[in-house]
């Protein structure tokens, strides 16, 4: 009846766990008692949970990307602080059972469930104003697909007080998470998370190709679209190419798992490496997926505070085109040591080295946009110099690494850690911290404090150097990942220093904490009345901050490429038309919110193999489905009236500033 | 020196511009889906081909596999293709009449496939060939049961879209899901020539 629950699972003889889930229980309770005191449930379902406006979907996928990143940057701190006591005699404060869940769970977080909805949600934010639109292609599939994310993040949460997390890392290779090596419920709740998650990632990526190709503004041509769009066009391509490829290869251990078959096995013709293949076709395009949007990001922001067009706009959307179609050619120096033939090693070592030459080219693409400009040094700008100088670092050890030779050396060591931190903070981290403070005014309304901003960037900078720098000196004198305890005491004195860096960096995510909360009081001396606090250069500033629910009264006509700025420039900006028309917008649905809530039982059960359960809420998804399809009346008129009325509002804002 | 104002923009924005072609984009967004589920067939179809001579000691598709009875249920899908057409033909004439008629010919074929996929599988599974006996079997039901399931959930939407038809008439998002359906449609049959001359064809050869 009850399949594999019982009260047993809860891990209550480990004190640090259950002090976590203590802590993340009496939030969670704190909370909803806050909302139930204020009585802000009925605002909470009508104007949140229920909506399909991609503005809140944004905000609310940045703040369920900033939750998990809490959430895994605790597993960081866990991981390096075992890391500093662990040697020789001492076997530190995390048995290796322990130590095994944290960095499986520390890697698929900060992917799947911190690096994802953080792009996705800026991409929801700024997308549709940069080209001038109302909204998504499909706003009832875009509030569907941040509740499949959120169910998927909330399983992963549950696994830290019920049950246990995969042992097997963030990409779980077969065979140890077959069922004959990995027994438990760890590797389900990984299975199952990641495949619910990547369901909701592929839908996203559909909504947003079709949004780009189809919802643009009249006069917005191809080469006219800011390069954030481009960015997020070319990575919503990977998305749909990709995601599928993980979707199969997690439901074939699904099924190894669950009914016994031999994709993976070590017996009956099953092949491992097939798994391991499979997983990269998707992993490495992925790696992109988190990093082209941020490379968009950076290209908005030097163009924006260097006052200057961007340099090489042209080149700069070849480059990420190129990118994209070298990222399916390169799957495989992930495993060189697989033993492939010494040609097919070569293919795909040529293949990772050339990525280095359209990357190459944005690098320079940004210098020459800052050269001569004049350059306002905003806090998103300083993310935007620490992301060029560490990222070229990381990446010249990217192309070390693509020599098949030095790959045999260096494969599993800390090297390679060091490597994909490298790439990855700065990449996607810095990008997605830089896109937040350029368009928190644009979502929120309100700037944020600027000298505390500065304060968490340095933190942030040091803290990154000094955690991971050692880690590649750890690499070179042959420390593995993944240690729970090691016995070269050599090796210790690094692994202090890095742990310092990462009590550094903890440093600066208090300090952001603290900007958010300085901001929230000083909000009105921040306040953005203008829509366009940085003297912006593409549509998204057009609007006001935050902007109307219908984003722009009137379509704007784009006639350049930086279509604000052209606007401005003209000196036709801010002037209002005579008239306004009815505007149409989508209907807030609750059929989202409950497929999401679905999801996360069906998850829970399959992980529990309850099964009736399961069957109940699979139903229960496709009766919800069904019913959505039976409503044909989706949208509300926004009558001109209104329009007028908050059009007005707007400019009498405008009008008292000038 | 000719210049824009804000009127010239007034002017130049239209109610075509308003309301995007809603038919148009939910049709172009679905032909994205199917490309996104080509992606991952082709992923079970490179599995099968790594894994489809992985027998283990077990059964291989020549022992299996019984070509008559696989023509028969080929043709069943291939025909409700034909009959979906014929459908879409009835909706640009807007014969609502015909048009059940058509879904319903069409539901009766994909369920006769399905039912014949099943009846295959369970006869399989009682005689032992079941998909845990070797990773050539568990590639071969994972394939094809995926594309079974496809269709299973295409005969669903069918159903549904059969009740809105009669119910609320060839409306415009009734219309939508019909040529949403028919892509669906064509698509598996697609697939379901790949599953039969790669898997059940090359399999006997």
């Amino acid at each position: 009846m009850f399949g594999k629950l019982s009260l047993s699972a809860i891990p209550y003889d480990n004190p640090i766990t259950m002090g976590a889930v203590g802590g993340a229980v009496l939030l969670g309770l704190a909370i909803l008692g806050l909302i139930t005191y204020y009585r802000k449930w009925t605002y909470l379902y009508k104007e949140w949970l229920t909506s399909l406006d991609h503005k809140k979907i944004g905000i609310m996928y940045v703040i369920l990307a900033l939750v998990m990143l809490l959430r895994g940057f605790a597993d960081a701190i866990l991981m390096r602080s075992q890391q500093a006591v662990a040697a020789g005699g001492s076997l530190g404060f995390l048995t290796p059972d322990h130590f095994d869940q944290i960095f499986s769970a520390h890697g698929s977080i900060m992917i799947v469930f911190m690096a994802m909805p953080f792009l996705v949600g800026l991409m929801n934010i700024v997308v549709p104003q940069q080209i001038g639109a109302r909204d998504v292609a499909f706003p009832f599939m875009n509030s569907l697909s941040l509740w499949l994310t959120t169910a998927a993040a909330l399983l992963v949460m549950v696994s830290l007080g019920y049950g246990e997390f995969s042992k097997a890392g963030w990409s779980g290779y077969a065979p140890l998470t077959e069922q004959q090596y990995s027994p438990g419920v760890g590797v389900d709740y990984w299975i199952w998370a990641f495949q619910i998650a990547g369901i909701g990632s592929t839908m996203t990526g559909i909504n947003f190709l079709v949004t780009i190709l189809k919802m643009r503004a009249p006069g917005m041509k191809p080469m006219r679209l800011p390069l954030f769009v481009w960015t997020t066009f070319f990575t919503m391509l990977l998305v749909i190419w990709a995601f599928p490829v993980l979707t199969v290869d997690l439901a074939l251990l699904t099924l190894d798992r669950y009914l016994g078959m031999h994709f993976f096995t070590n017996t009956l013709g099953g092949n491992m490496m097939m798994y391991v293949n499979l997983f990269w076709t998707w992993g490495h395009p992925e790696v992109y997926i988190v990093i082209l949007p941020a490379f968009g990001i950076f290209s908005e922001i030097v163009a924006t505070f260097s006052g200057k067009r961007l340099f090489g706009y042209t080149s700069m959307v070849y480059a990420t085109s190129v990118i994209t179609i070298l990222s399916f050619s390169v799957w495989l120096h992930h495993f060189f040591t697989m033993g492939a033939s010494p040609n097919v090693n070569i293919f795909f070592g040529i293949a990772t080295m050339l990525i280095a030459v359209p990357t190459g080219v944005k690098i320079f693409n940004w210098l020459f946009t800052m050269y001569r400009g004049r350059i306002k040094f905003t806090t998103p700008m300083y993310w935007t110099l620490a992301f060029i100088v560490t990222f070229a670092v990381g990446g010249s050890a990217g192309v070390m690494m693509s020599i098949p030779p030095a790959d045999y050396v260096l494969h599993n060591s800390l090297f390679l850690i060091a490597h994909f931190h490298n790439v990855l903070i700065p990449g996607s981290l810095f990008g997605f911290f830089a896109g937040f403070y350029y368009w928190f005014p644009k979502a929120i309304g309100f700037r944020l404090n600027e000298d505390w901003g500065k304060r968490a960037f340095w933190c942030w900078l040091i803290g990154f150097y000094l955690a991971f720098i050692p880690l590649y000196v750890l690499g070179f004198m042959g420390m593995p990942r993944r240690m729970a305890h090691y016995a070269n005491p050599a090796w210790h004195p690094y692994l202090l220093i890095a742990a310092f860096g990462a009590a550094v960096i903890l440093l600066g995510i208090v300090f952001q904490g603290i900007q958010l909360l300085v901001s929230i009081k000083e909000r009105r001396a921040l306040s953005d009345p203008t829509g366009d606090p940085w003297d912006g250069r593409t549509l998204e500033w057009m609007t006001s901050s935050p902007p109307a629910v219908y984003n722009f009264p009137k379509i704007p006509i784009v006639e350049e490429v930086d279509a604000f700025m052209d606007i401005k420039e003209k000196g036709v900006a801010y002037r209002q038309p005579d008239q306004y028309n009815d505007i149409e917008m989508p209907r807030n649905s609750p059929h989202g919110f409950i497929i999401g809530a679905l999801a996360f039982v069906f998850g829970f059960a399959m992980i529990w193999h309850v099964w009736w359960l399961a069957i109940l809420a699979a139903v229960g998804m496709l009766f919800t489905v069904i019913m959505r399809s039976m409503d044909d009346d989706i949208y509300y008129i926004i009558p001109a009236a209104e329009v007028q009325r908050i059009e007005n509002e707007r400019y009498r804002q405008l009008g008292a500033i000038a | 020196m000719m210049t824009t104002d804000a009127s010239s923009i007034d002017i130049a924005y239209n109610e075509e511009i308003e309301h995007p072609d809603t038919i148009a984009i939910q049709t172009f967004g679905f032909w994205i889906y199917l490309m996104s589920d080509l992606i991952l067939f082709a992923t079970l179809f490179a599995t099968f081909a790594v894994l489809g001579g992985a027998y283990a000691g077990g059964p291989t598709g020549k022992e299996l596999f019984d070509l008559p009875y696989l023509l028969v249920e080929t043709l069943l899908l291939l025909f409700s293709s034909v009959s979906y057409g014929l459908v879409i033909l009835a909706v640009h004439d807007s014969k609502k009449k015909n048009v059940l008629i058509g879904l319903a010919v069409t539901f009766l074929l994909g369920l006769g496939f399905v039912s014949m996929e099943i009846n295959e599988f369970h006869g399989m599974i009682a005689e032992g060939h079941g998909p845990d006996i070797s990773a050539f079997l568990s590639s071969f039901f994972t394939l094809v049961g995926t594309h079974g399931t496809h269709v299973t959930f295409g005969l669903i939407w069918m159903a549904v879209v059969i009740w809105q038809v009669a119910v609320k008439g060839l409306t415009s998002p009734v219309q939508s899901r019909l040529i949403r359906l028919s892509m669906f449609w064509h698509f598996l049959d697609i697939i379901w020539i790949g599953i039969f001359s790669i898997v059940y064809l090359m399999g006997v050869v």
